[in-house]
């Protein structure tokens, strides 16, 4: 069962919830954390993991073997991010612009391009509180996650539960995040940033095909446009956490939710049954 | 013509709400949403679209099926596991065109890509350029680059002295590509173990790309012990700390009713808000 947690507008509490589910859910099984916002990943800073591993996060761009380069430019026609540039007896190349693709390598005439491995991120993993817990970290000035999330993803272990802390936005590296869940979470607020950022979001998992339910965060402020959206749209409010600046102040300090307020335990568990049986009622009328 | 972005690493500690209020409060301006995959500004600013654009960018594989043979070989050379069974998922696609270089059938086109639109709209408080990236899009740092292109041009065209701009949360290529160039970047931390550990990697950002910063704290009375942190941090990297906002319900009052804060002149957190813009102005036109 892969759980992600998604909102569209950042801060609303996607790794507050994240982390409190899966500390919830260790009776329940193998329960694996994988943090993917790897711009700016907190959930290690709640769970205080020990890690025991670590690996680098490479793409292949070019490498041009000069004895074998003719200079035809093909390699320049080529590539459709303009990372490489073939001037008069020189081929310049430009490694942040790469995606890695492998096309020039693949067509170029003389077999002259090569690739070499450029760091972009690093993946670490350790272990929390009996929670398995893998994150990715972009290196600063590297401008693609997506990468890095792909290689976070490979350490999801087939079998248990596996609760995956999205970025925020609803762009590719949101989409690299959620793909392959069999649910998705979306937290927002009852405000209006709330409400525009969470259509935005079913729009994406929608479109990706996942079922999702709303957790509604910091409920009582604002107003009860979020509640109305969701009932038009038939989206389910699996979860209300209430505006508590006792929670806010948790979180300030890092301490997840269940461990400073234990009583929430008995809902996080809650959430993960309902989504249990909106996944399984799905599936079960998609194979009917 | 000067240019400040708002910038935080960590999503949801204010951005929105003080450019909403800078709009409101400077002169001779233009106002530019960089947030495209979650726009929000336009909620606080209530605009008036005078132009609407379509943003193409990119491109994507279409597979003819009357031509292809099935042979699997364009499969197996996508890096991006973005063909199945003989099916582009357009979503996982690259545009890297090397399935259609390659494919022995011809059957592979590359067609262009609607990645979303923008507007030039009119506000209350002067001209909008935002944006809104289409449903799990990539391409948003380009997107970024256009709108910021199109607020320089007003200003230049209208004879406008400054460009406001709203950020993306993250460090990754939207943030990049609304850093780049920019006189000052204002970065707005919350007094949480997260948003001081965003804070300092969104600060590494900026050095990389050469962008004086400013910080102010959001919140600053959530975790007073927090906020001390962040001030001796920007002490020792010698970044000036220009305010410390309370934390107040007005600025969700106001939000509810589609306003920026500042529209409520009364509150604390208005007056600090003012303070801030002053400090940010003053800076900003010393700026290089």
């Amino acid at each position: 069962m892969i759980i992600s947690v998604a909102s569209g507008k950042g801060g609303t509490g996607k790794t507050l919830v994240a982390t409190s589910l899966a500390l919830s859910l260790k009776e329940r099984g193998r329960v694996q954390l994988l943090d993917c916002d790897v711009e700016e990943p907190n959930a290690h800073i709640l769970l205080k993991p020990a890690f025991v591993g670590s690996e680098a996060v490479f793409i292949p761009v070019p490498k041009i073997d000069e004895s074998k380069c003719t200079y035809c430019g093909e390699c320049a026609r080529i590539c459709a991010y303009h990372a490489i540039a073939v001037v008069p007896r020189h081929v310049l190349t430009f490694p942040e612009l790469c995606h890695g693709c492998g096309a020039c390598s693949y067509l170029c005439p003389e077999k002259a391009i090569l690739e070499e491995g450029r760091q972009t991120g690093i993946v670490e993993w350790g272990h929390s509180d009996g929670v398995e817990f893998v994150h990715g970290k972009l290196s600063v000035g590297e401008a693609m996650p997506s990468p890095v999330i792909r290689k976070v993803k490979e350490h999801a272990n087939g079998g248990g539960i596996v609760i995956i802390d999205v970025p925020p936005g609803t762009s590719c590296p949101v989409v690299e995040a959620v793909r392959g869940s069999d649910f998705c979470l979306l937290v927002t607020e009852p405000t209006p940033f709330g409400l525009n950022d969470l259509v935005l979001a079913v729009g994406t998992v929608r479109e990706l095909g996942i079922p999702c339910g709303v957790v509604l965060n910091r409920a009582g402020v604002g107003d009860n446009k979020v509640e109305r959206y969701c009932h038009d749209e038939n989206l389910t409010i699996l979860l209300t956490i209430p505006l508590d600046v006792e929670i806010a102040r948790l979180y300030s300090r890092g301490v997840t939710l269940v461990e400073g307020l234990p009583a929430w335990k008995m809902a996080f568990v809650r959430l993960f049954d309902r989504i249990g049986d909106i996944a399984n009622e799905r599936s079960g009328s998609a194979k009917r | 013509m000067k240019e400040v972005v708002v910038l935080s690493g960590k999503g949801g500690t204010g951005k929105t709400c003080i450019v909403g209020c800078f709009a409101a409060l400077a002169d001779s301006k233009v106002l530019v949403d960089c947030d495209v995959d979650a726009a929000d500004l336009h909620l606080l600013l209530n605009p008036l679209i005078q132009e609407n654009h379509e943003f193409r960018s990119g491109q994507v594989a279409v597979i003819d099926d009357q031509r292809c043979t099935k042979c699997g070989l364009c499969q197996e050379l996508c890096r991006f596991e973005a063909i199945k069974d003989s099916q582009v998922d357009p979503i996982a696609c690259e545009g890297c065109a090397l399935c259609f270089h390659i494919c022995p059938d011809e059957a592979i086109t590359m067609e262009e890509r609607l990645s979303g639109q923008w507007f030039i709209s009119d506000t209350k408080y002067g001209p909008l350029v935002h944006a809104r990236l289409a449903i799990a899009q990539e391409n948003s740092g380009k997107l970024v680059a256009l709108v910021r292109q199109q607020a320089r041009q007003i200003a230049e065209r209208d004879g406008l002295d400054y460009i406001i701009s709203d950020g993306p949360p993250g460090i990754g290529c939207p943030v990049i590509s609304s850093l780049s160039g920019a006189n000052v970047a204002l970065l707005v931390a919350e007094p949480t173990l997260s948003g001081i550990h965003d804070l300092e990697r969104v600060l590494a950002v900026c050095r990389c790309f050469g962008v004086p910063a400013l910080a102010c704290i959001n919140k600053y009375d959530l975790n007073e012990d927090n906020t001390h942190h962040i001030e001796d941090f920007c002490r020792r990297e010698n970044i000036e700390v220009v305010s410390k906002l309370p934390f107040d319900n007005t600025v969700t009052e106001a939000l509810a009713k589609h306003l920026p804060v500042v529209e409520y002149p009364e509150s604390g957190v208005a007056q600090g808000i003012r303070e801030l813009w002053h400090s940010v102005y003053n800076l900003l036109t010393q700026a290089n």
